[in-house]
Formats: C-alpha cells, structure tokens, sequence
C-alpha cells in the first residue's frame, strides 16, 4: 500500500518534472545556437530591403549593398542631405581648365577606425585593386575614365604606373581623365572608389568584411552581421566630422509585408527601400503622414529589337509607342505616382531640358501602322513581349498586350515572362522581340542614360546602331562647356525617342520611403535617391 | 542490429553522391548564370568570376572540381553572398530553423495526438466533426496565408505577440505555430483513423472486459499499437520541418535556412542549391533510419532488414 502509493506519487512527478528539464533544455538550445544574441538596443532601426551580397565597396554593385557600404566607407567627395557633393575625405581639389586634371587634397584629419592615418596611398592602392581584373570588380568601368584605366582593368596593361591617377605625396592625389567627366566628382562619392584598408584586405582574405576585422574610414564601422538577421553599425570615433546616430540595426527583411508590418507595430524606424514597401498598399498610404515619394533616375522602357521583323521599320516601332496609354499603366498598375514618360532621361538633371518625344496618340499610331502595311493590325506578324516575371512585370505586361490590341487591333502579341535570371540572360543575347526594361542611373548625369545607346555598346541590346549618335557622345565629352555638352546630348536624345524609336520609355519611377519625420531628420529626397546615414538625426535628440 | 544501422548508413552515401550530383549538373545546365546582372559585366570580369568560383571549362570539369571539394566536406563558396562559403551559411542558418522546427515539431506531435486520440473517442460526435473540420482546415489553407491571418490577429489587432524577427522568445511563437499547423492536422487525422482500427481489435475488448479504465484502455494499449502509422509519418516530416520553411521564415523574417532552397536556385548558385539539397537529403534519410528504428522498438513484430 504504502509502496504503491509513493511510487504512485512518483510518478505524478515524472510528467512535469520531464516537462521542466525539456523546457530548460530547449531554452538552452535556442540560446546556444538559435542564434540569440543580447546585442545592445540601437538607437535607430532601418529596414534595407534584403540580405547584402558582400560589404566590399569595390564589389557590391546593387543599391541596398551601396547604402550600408557608404554608411561604412567614404570617398573623396560625399553627399549631403539634399545630395549635393562636399567634400569627403579630400577637404579640396582643383580641376584643371581643360577638365582633364583633378588635384585632390586629402584632409589632414582623416583615420581609419583603427586609429591609423589615412592617406593618398590608400586611394591610390584601392583603386589599383578594383581596376585589377582578379578583383572582378563589376563596377571597375567607373575608374575607365582615367587615363589607361580600361586598358588595365581590361589586362591589356600590367603596369599599374602608367594609369591616370597619382599620389606624389601622401595627402595629393593627382587624377588624370581621358575626357572632361562633368560627373566625376560624383562617381568620387560612390562606393566603387571608395577607399579600403589593404592590410586587413590582405591579412584575412575574403573574410575581411567580417565584424571584428574590418577597418573602415566612414562613418560608421560593422560590430555585427549576422546573415539575414541583421547587421549592426556603430558611429565611427575616428571619423573626421561628429555623427548624430550613434547605433544603427540593418534588418534585411526582404519580404514587403513583414517590413510593413514591423514598421507599423514601430519595430523599425525607416523603410528605405521601395521594394519593401508592399505595392498594393502604396495607393491607401499615399496620404499618410510617414509615407515619402520623390523623383528618381531611373526610368521604364521598351526596348525594341530593330534586327527581327517588323521592328525594323520605324513605322511600327514609332505606332507602338504612340498607342501606349502610359497613363493607363501608372494610374491602374504600378500606382505609386509614377510620371509617365515620353523621353527616357528622367526630370531632374540640372541644366539639361529633355525632348518632348512621343506622347499618346492612337490616331497617328494607326496611320503609321497602316502605312507600314498592317492596317487596323492585320497581317502583324506574331511576335513576343519579354518581361520578367517579378513585381508588376507581368501585370505591366498584359496592360500593354491590351492596349496594343485596343488602340491598332494587333492581337498577335504573345507574352513571355522569364525568371529573372533567365530573363537577364535572354536580353543579354536580344534573343527577343520586344522587352520591357529599366534603367537606374548611376550618377545626376543625362549621359547615364544615353551612352547605353551608342552602336554595339554593352547594354545597348537593341540591335539599333547610329553613327551620328556615337559621334555626337565623341564630341559631348570633349566639350568642357556644360551649356553646350547638355544641347548636344538633348538632340541625341531626341534621335533615339522622337526620330528613331528603338526605344520606347513607359514611366520615370519614384523612390518611396516610409517613416515618421518626427523620428528622423537629414533624409531629404534626391534625385539620385542617395541618403548618406552619417548625415541622418533624430529631431530634438543631441549627439 | 547495429550492423543494420551501420549498414543503412554506409548505403546513404551513394544516395547523396546521386543527389548531390543530379542537382549540381542540374543547375549548371539551366539557362542563365549565376554572374549575369542587368549591367552588362565586361567579358574580362566574368572570365576572372568563373576562374576564381571553378565555373569555368566543361560541365564536367566543374563537377569534377566540386565533387573534388565535397569529397573533403568542403561544399564550396556561395556566389549570391559573396566572401562566405555554403558551409558557413549552413552553419549559421541551419541551427535557427531547427530551433524553430523542434519547438513546431513537439507542438504538432502533442497537439496532433491529443485531438486525433479525442476524435477517436468521440468517434462521430460533435467533437469528432468539429476536430476534423479544424484538421481538414489545417491541411488545407497554405501557410502563406494562414500566416498573414495569425499576424493580423495576435500581433496587429492584439498586440500579444511581435509581428516578425528572430532574437528573443516570444519571437518564436507565432511561427512555430503557423509551421506546426498543418503537421498538426495531419498526425491528428492519422492518430484519429489508426486509433478507431484498433479500438476495433479483439484485445481491447480483452481489456475493456477485465475492467481497465477508459483511459488505461487508450493511452497504455491502444494508443501502443496505433502510434506506429504516425512514426512512419513523421520521420519524413520531421526533416522537412527542422530544415525550414521558406513561406513561415520569410514571412516572419527568420534567418534560418529555409529561402535557400528556393533562391540558391534562382540565383543559379549551383554550391549553394547542392549544399541545401544535401542537407536535406542527409536529413531525409536519418529521419527514415530513425522512425524505423523506433518501429522497430515500438512494435517487435517488425523485423529491421
């Protein structure tokens, strides 16, 4: 009886003594490797849209990648808020009158984050690193406007020496331009000729974007990364000016709902990045108080294949792009305040007045259709519209197959949408029709755009080759008046969207941010959609 | 019988030397590259890419070059996420989704048990009716939506639960509910039709005849016999669950391994899609080893050959 009775009461301990130890054992667990750390609360959260490819400025290429870089390492020039140019890590420089020479000085004051001297050596041994072909930089082409710059970063010259840029002390960096580049100071601020700490480089390999070994001099320096996690800045003491936000969490959150949702419940501070803004919500948030839009350089086009029937005839090309009702598009589709585009710079280039090309007008599109011999769209051959199959891709798409057929009767438009890399792939090879596709600017510059244009250039893939035009860019370049460069490549844009139409440009997008200006200051739109975190602030919060 | 296990073991690895093998060549051959960007990359850099990841030369070439490395456990770099390699992403995203899979895991065990053994009893009841519908509700809606749902719920309209991330405990509780529900539904329908089978054998009524409880009768020798379908199940279940779900990590922000499988293969990251094939393989045939173990434990009429 009694034995029973105890074992009895043993065994009513079993259960929940068993459920406790499991308890216990799976909380140790999850904190021993699920990753748990008790990382000090920032100050400032920021959804950047996805998980970056690398942290190594001379690599990464993509947007999201470029922000926290530029958040970590800084060039010779910097933007502002506004994102206007200053001065970055030179403090000065002087360009020659014939806009071939650019004489930087590198501020007495700059560091690394470890506390060493920053110097034109440095700049001079990063750039060498980019430019060399093992680096497989894909933005090494920004340095080709140095003197030899392509040809090393091609390997047709090994010695580094004879390359445009020099440092003869160590706070002078001599640069020497194949042509004037009224941009170049603006390519000096991005990330690809940012400098880097080749010592760390060296030491730790390709680990040495790590937090813990790397150095940088922006900024900000990296304390923790943890792959699709999160990523945790603090402000760098050695940085040359005070910086507002001590400590910034990176969530790389790449799904739009989840960004949205962790904003709305104040779990994040920022969202930076339109794709993580859910599409179908943008029309309901356009008028809320957190919700920014500004212009953007980047624009949506068509592009033509002019080699394949019938988009050899202008005719077509031209009857296509009159019949599309971009308006259509914006206002039912992509609806984020999209202006349509008639031309494919986007608005926003100082002192450079786009053509008018070719705006919406179905009657003059069926008169060309006709004269180019498919009247009301009989006869058309069969042809594919290639698009990717992400995003608004493909409702994009079908409005266009549909406004085709509605506005010149052509019902024989079929739609091809790829995956994304397949889709790259197809256009690379203008294994199409006719594509839609998009543009982002690299730099506040028209020729951004219109230099993809010249005959047989690398992101031409349209087939479309025009002397005239290749010349005209020849003499844009040599021209150091602004005036004049900004007439000529206003009527070579007026060849490729009025006179010849291997293009057609559908919308200019619009960069969506979304948070509380009572939360955050420094952040003002601009047209290159650059925000440089180190000029970010907290309203009424001292440094 | 350890010469068995020992002898399933040593038959995995011409299993994933296949797998691994089929997958790789199978990435390599679908059209696009891992390398293509909208910018056209100068010819020179793509070459360098190619040498530097061993892309370059014959398929067969490459497979050779990798295998080599696999061979030495080293499953080569990723090309998405440059200056890490597939080992090291494993390594830190494989731990987070089975932290998160093992917590699913035991609450579609426990919760899907309970309800199919209720079902069961209230054999035809209202109990029954409404414990399969929530069961058929369970397997039916995907998670891609019931997720969203359970989000809007607990954490915007309640504000009990934080709407996504991963560092703290509470972080994990909506997920591993979302991921354990239709794991839940299904043991609960498995546990509910094997335990109506048994109750209807002759040594439960043995055992109802000598006086046993209704409960002694269910959990301490019905339920003996009726669990065996529900290992069966869950052996391949537990290691889709512990490698994770790219819809619930997604959607909850979680950085486990489950997006890998699906965006390796997009980006046409031939290390990184045969690097989560192959722990998922290995996973697949462990479980299998291990639910016919316990077979083997649980019932003794089943011989391990």
């Amino acid at each position: 009886m009694n034995t029973s009775l105890s074992s009895r009461r043993r065994r009513s301990l079993v259960l929940p003594v068993s459920i406790a130890g499991a308890a216990f054992l799976f909380i140790a667990f999850f904190y021993l490797f699920g990753g748990w750390t008790l990382s000090a609360p920032a100050d400032f959260i920021i959804c950047n849209g996805d998980e970056p490819q690398s942290l190594d400025p001379a690599i990464v290429t993509g947007q999201l990648e470029g922000r926290i870089c530029l958040a970590l390492f800084e060039g010779l020039t910097t933007r502002n808020a506004k994102g206007d140019i200053i001065p970055g890590m030179a403090e000065s420089w002087i360009i020659s009158p014939d806009g071939l020479t650019y004489t930087f000085t590198i501020r007495p004051e700059a560091k690394w984050s470890n506390g060493e001297k920053l110097t034109a050596y440095d700049f001079l041994n990063s750039w060498e690193r980019t430019l060399n072909p093992t680096t497989a930089s894909d933005y090494s082409y920004q340095l080709y406007y140095l003197v030899n710059g392509e040809a090393y970063g091609t390997g047709k010259l090994k010695d580094f020496s004879k390359v445009g840029v020099k440092a003869p002390d160590e706070h002078t960096l001599v640069v020497t331009l194949t042509h004037p580049t009224a941009y170049f100071l603006e390519l000096t601020s991005f990330q690809t000729l940012c400098p880097v700490h080749l010592a760390s480089v060296k030491k730790y390999g390709s680990n040495w974007i790590k937090p813990g070994k790397m150095i940088s001099n922006g900024p900000y320096v990296l304390k923790e990364w943890r792959l699709n996690d999160y990523i945790l800045v603090e402000a760098n003491p050695n940085y040359w000016r005070p910086v507002p936000i001590h400590r910034i969490k990176i969530l790389p959150t790449n799904n739009p709902t989840a960004c949205f949702n962790l904003f709305y419940s104040k779990k994040t501070d920022l969202i930076i990045d339109k794709t993580s803004i859910p599409p179908s919500l943008v029309p309901d948030l356009r008028d809320k108080p957190y919700f920014h839009a500004n212009p953007f350089g980047a624009t949506s086009f068509i592009r033509f294949n002019v080699k394949r029937k019938p988009f050899d005839d202008v005719r077509v090309r031209k009857a296509l792009a009159l019949a599309l009702d971009k308006k259509d598009i914006v206002e039912k589709i992509t609806r984020a305040g999209e202006p349509v585009a008639n031309n494919l710079v986007p608005p926003g280039s100082v002192g450079y007045t786009p053509p008018q090309g070719l705006s919406y007008n179905p009657d003059e599109a069926r008169r060309l259709l006709a004269e180019a011999g498919y009247p009301g769209g009989k006869g058309f051959p069969d042809v594919k519209l290639l698009y990717a199959g992400r995003g608004s891709g493909p409702q994009v798409a079908t409005e266009m197959q549909a406004l085709w057929r509605r506005e010149l009767g052509i019902t024989s438009i079929e739609l091809r949408g790829q995956e994304w890399k397949v889709y790259l792939n197809t256009q690379q090879l203008i294994d199409f029709d006719l594509c839609i596709s998009a543009w982002v600017g690299d730099y506040n510059d028209p020729q951004t755009f219109l230099d993809m244009f010249i005959t047989d250039g690398g992101n031409n893939l349209t087939g479309w080759g025009n002397r005239q035009y290749d010349e005209m860019l020849k003499t844009s370049e040599s021209i150091p008046d602004p005036a004049r460069r900004m007439n000529i490549l206003h009527d070579m844009e007026k060849i490729l969207v009025e006179d010849e139409v291997p293009i057609a440009p559908v919308y200019f997008y619009v960069g969506m941010s979304l948070y509380y200006p009572e939360k955050l200051g420094g952040f003002e739109p601009n047209f290159v959609d650059d925000h440089r975190w180190g000029e970010f602030y907290i309203p009424g919060k001292k440094p | 019988m350890n010469a068995i296990i020992i002898r399933r073991l040593i038959q995995a690895i011409p299993v994933l030397f296949i797998v691994v093998s089929l997958t790789f060549l199978l990435v390599r051959s679908a059209p696009g590259s891992p390398f293509s960007t909208e910018k056209k990359i100068p010819p020179e850099i793509i070459a360098e890419l190619e040498k530097q990841y061993d892309l370059n030369g014959t398929i067969l070439h490459q497979y050779r070059q990798y295998m080599g490395k696999v061979a030495h456990g080293d499953l080569g770099p990723s090309i998405r996420y440059l200056n890490r390699s597939v080992n090291e992403i494993i390594m830190q995203t494989l731990p987070v989704s089975m932290v998160l899979g093992s917590l699913a895991y035991v609450l579609a065990l426990f919760f899907g048990i309970t309800l199919g053994g209720l079902a069961a009893i209230r054999h035809n009841q209202l109990g029954d009716r409404f414990i399969m519908l929530l069961a058929l509700l369970g397997i039916s809606v995907p998670s891609f939506v019931l997720a969203p749902i359970m989000v809007m719920l607990f954490a915007i309209k309640l504000h009990l639960l934080p709407v996504a991330g991963w560092g703290s405990p509470d972080q994990i509780i909506l997920p591993a509910i979302c991921l354990s529900i239709p794991f839940t539904a299904a043991i609960a329908r498995l546990t509910r039709g094997s335990l109506l089978e048994v109750l209807k054998l002759d040594f439960i009524r043995t055992a109802r005849a000598k006086g046993l409880s209704e409960n002694t009768v269910l959990f301490r020798h019905a339920l003996k016999v009726a669990i065996l379908p529900i290992i069966g199940y869950s052996g391949p279940a537990a290691a889709g669950i512990l490698t994770g779900s790219i819809v619930i990590e997604t959607l909850f922000g979680i950085p486990g391994i489950g997006p890998f499988f699906v965006n390796s293969a997009l980006n046409r990251d031939p290390f990184m899609t045969s690097g989560v094939v192959l722990v998922f393989s290995s996973f697949l045939i462990l479980f299998n080893l291990l639910a016919d173990i316990l077979y083997f434990v649980v019932d003794r009429r089943v011989k391990m050959e």
